[in-house]
């Protein structure tokens, strides 16, 4: 079996590298090859990070509160770029402030993102999500 | 007496360089007109009778040779995303001393590919996708090329896990084909030398021939190498020194031609200011870059058009018309050149300061402010070329210029264009004796000599 692609970064101006790091330790140990694009990575080169190695998902972070707006639309941009089956992950802070978190959750479900995690998600919680989607 | 005899046969001059190697001095040049159309031989012979008739009757040693006769290395980069392998496809073409007529990104369509057939390349670079990413793409492109009537070299330099279709695919292409590594194995990873010598090797087995180079070729105690390369050996040279010999540190070379001007970066291009991180993949040390559409001749219309007819009239206090007229007496006469202290030479040394501008903002990397929740921070995209310490201008728009120092601070950084990582506060050198290609050749075989000469011949001091 051939090693599932995930294009891993932190989003817009955020600039939180700890989370990011452990994440892509945490995918690796997984077995999932990583490809890191590390902070402040825009939604063009999630895109042709994911076109070059042929991903299977991106997985977004955003701690800073602006993951809302930095997020709206890389659904339909990977469409338009001919990515239709790639799963899009998305956690961290991604809203400003103590909003409830099925709220949050609908939103970029509605936005085209397959599964959203709140903060304190363990890494672990993910990965099992990304074998039964992936793998 | 050791003498060895470089030549480069130019797209308009073959010129013949003997240099001593024991008082390591340069004894004699010559220059004739290039006669591709006949044989090659023929204005050889005639510049080295110039150079007998200059030192008298000399036996060589040793002959070394690089062209750019008959269009030099033309080729064609095709990858898959602009900013990432068709990127690293384009240097990886630039740093062989290619001509880069165009590139191509994503699966190619029939047009594109009527259009790659009626360019007629010398070589192809093939590329897409990372080890183990996107091979669809590559094979799609390989695909239409295999069906074409194209009869040119291709380098692959793609997805290694598309290697074993590819070879099946191409295997019955018209021209040959040859494998090598990735020229981005990793996202934001570039490997370009090996595609550099697949390129090189390619041009000694294939184009030496095609050009009518194998009788000149024969005589030769080394390959003949595209003139780009040779330049960009000399700049290297120049640069990092030798073992026994200190270079020059950081700097960048500008050869402006009459059909390109080309751009060679000898720096590590890394952050120098507070603030600053690097974004996307890192550029390599030595990177040229070739500009098809700046040239003081054949693509003189074009640069025109970059900078401005009405702003070179305005910087020179003329009318439009006379630029105009200049233009067109250029286009229609490419081997002409202006009068000392003529109002042509005074347009034609602005449009040359335009070429050096224009191409080192292309060349040079930029910053972009960010604003993250721990204040501004700066993304740094390419080079950082501000610590360079030399500019070098070679080609005969910079040597013959009245003054080369106000041609080549085009490249020196403006406060107006703050984002332009471009040299704070170079000094100025030029290639006076235009020695640069042949010390390139000649490095080839004794890089100690070569790395002498230059330093005597572009002082310093």
């Amino acid at each position: 079996m051939t090693q599932k692609v995930i294009i891993l970064g932190v989003i817009g101006a955020d600039v939180h590298a700890v989370g990011n790091k452990i994440l892509a330790f945490a995918f690796e140990q997984a077995g999932f090859k990583v490809v890191n694009l590390g902070v402040m990575v825009n939604q063009k080169e999630f895109i042709d990070a994911a076109i070059e190695t042929n991903a299977d998902a991106i997985a977004v972070s955003s701690l800073y509160g602006h993951g809302e707006i930095d997020c709206r639309g890389l659904r339909e941009k990977c469409q338009e770029a001919g990515l239709n089956n790639i799963k899009l992950y998305a956690g961290g802070n991604l809203v400003v402030g103590k909003a409830d978190f099925s709220e949050v959750e609908r939103t970029f479900k509605d936005m085209g993102f397959n599964r959203v995690y709140p903060p304190g998600t363990p890494p672990e919680t993910t990965i099992a999500d990304m074998k039964a989607d992936l793998v | 007496m050791k003498i060895i005899l470089t030549a480069d046969v130019g797209s308009t001059f073959t010129k013949l360089t003997a240099v001593d190697m024991e008082t390591k001095k340069i004894i004699g040049t010559a220059k004739s007109f290039t006669t591709i159309e006949t044989n090659v031989m023929e204005g050889y012979g005639k510049a080295m009778a110039e150079l007998e008739a200059q030192c008298g009757k000399l036996v060589f040693d040793k002959k070394v040779a690089a062209s750019s006769a008959a269009g030099g290395l033309k080729m064609i980069a095709v990858g898959l995303v602009p900013d990432l392998t068709v990127q690293a496809a384009r240097m990886a073409t630039a740093n062989a001393g290619a001509k880069i007529m165009k590139t191509f990104s994503y699966e190619l369509s029939r047009d594109e590919l009527d259009e790659i057939v009626s360019l007629a390349p010398d070589m192809i670079l093939l590329s897409g996708g990372t080890d183990g990413g996107n091979k669809d793409v590559i094979l799609h492109n390989a695909r239409l090329l295999a069906d074409s009537p194209l009869t040119c070299s291709i380098v692959v330099a793609g997805n290694k896990s598309a290697k074993d279709d590819l070879q099946g695919i191409l295997k019955n292409f018209g021209g040959e084909v040859l494998f090598c590594a990735n020229v981005m194995p990793e996202l934001n990873q570039l490997n370009i030398e090996p595609a550099k010598k697949a390129i090189r090797d390619l041009f000694i087995k294939n184009i030496i021939s095609a050009k009518g180079l194998s009788e000149l070729q024969a005589t030769l105690a080394s390959e003949i190498i595209p003139t780009p390369l040779a330049v960009f050996e000399a700049a290297s040279l120049l640069s990092k020194g030798t073992k026994s010999s200190p270079g020059l540190g950081e700097l960048v070379v500008f050869d402006v031609g009459g059909a390109t001007t080309d751009v060679y970066s000898m720096a590590e291009g890394l952050p120098t200011r507070a603030n600053v991180f690097l974004h996307g993949f890192r550029h390599p040390f030595a990177k040229r870059t070739v500009e098809g559409d700046l040239g003081m001749r054949y693509s003189l219309r074009p640069l025109a058009e970059a900078i401005g007819v009405d702003n070179i009239a305005c910087l020179l206090d003329i009318d439009e018309r006379e630029v105009e007229a200049w233009i067109s007496t250029c286009s229609a006469n490419p081997e002409i050149l202006p009068e000392a202290k003529s109002l042509a030479k005074r347009i034609d040394e602005a449009m040359a300061r335009a070429a050096v501008k224009i191409s080192m903002e292309r060349h040079v990397g930029s910053v972009e402010a960010v604003f993250t929740s721990t204040g501004q921070s700066f993304a740094q995209t390419g080079k950082d070329l501000s610590e360079v310490r030399y500019l070098i201008g070679t080609g005969g728009p910079i040597i013959h210029a009245a003054d080369p120092d106000y041609v080549l601070k085009a490249a020196v950084y403006e406060p107006s264009d703050m984002n332009l990582l471009k040299p704070l506060a170079p000094k100025t050198l030029v290639d006076k004796k235009y020695i640069l290609s042949a010390m390139g050749t000649l490095s080839r075989i004794e890089p100690e000599t070569a790395l002498a000469i230059m330093k005597e011949e572009i002082p310093v001091e």
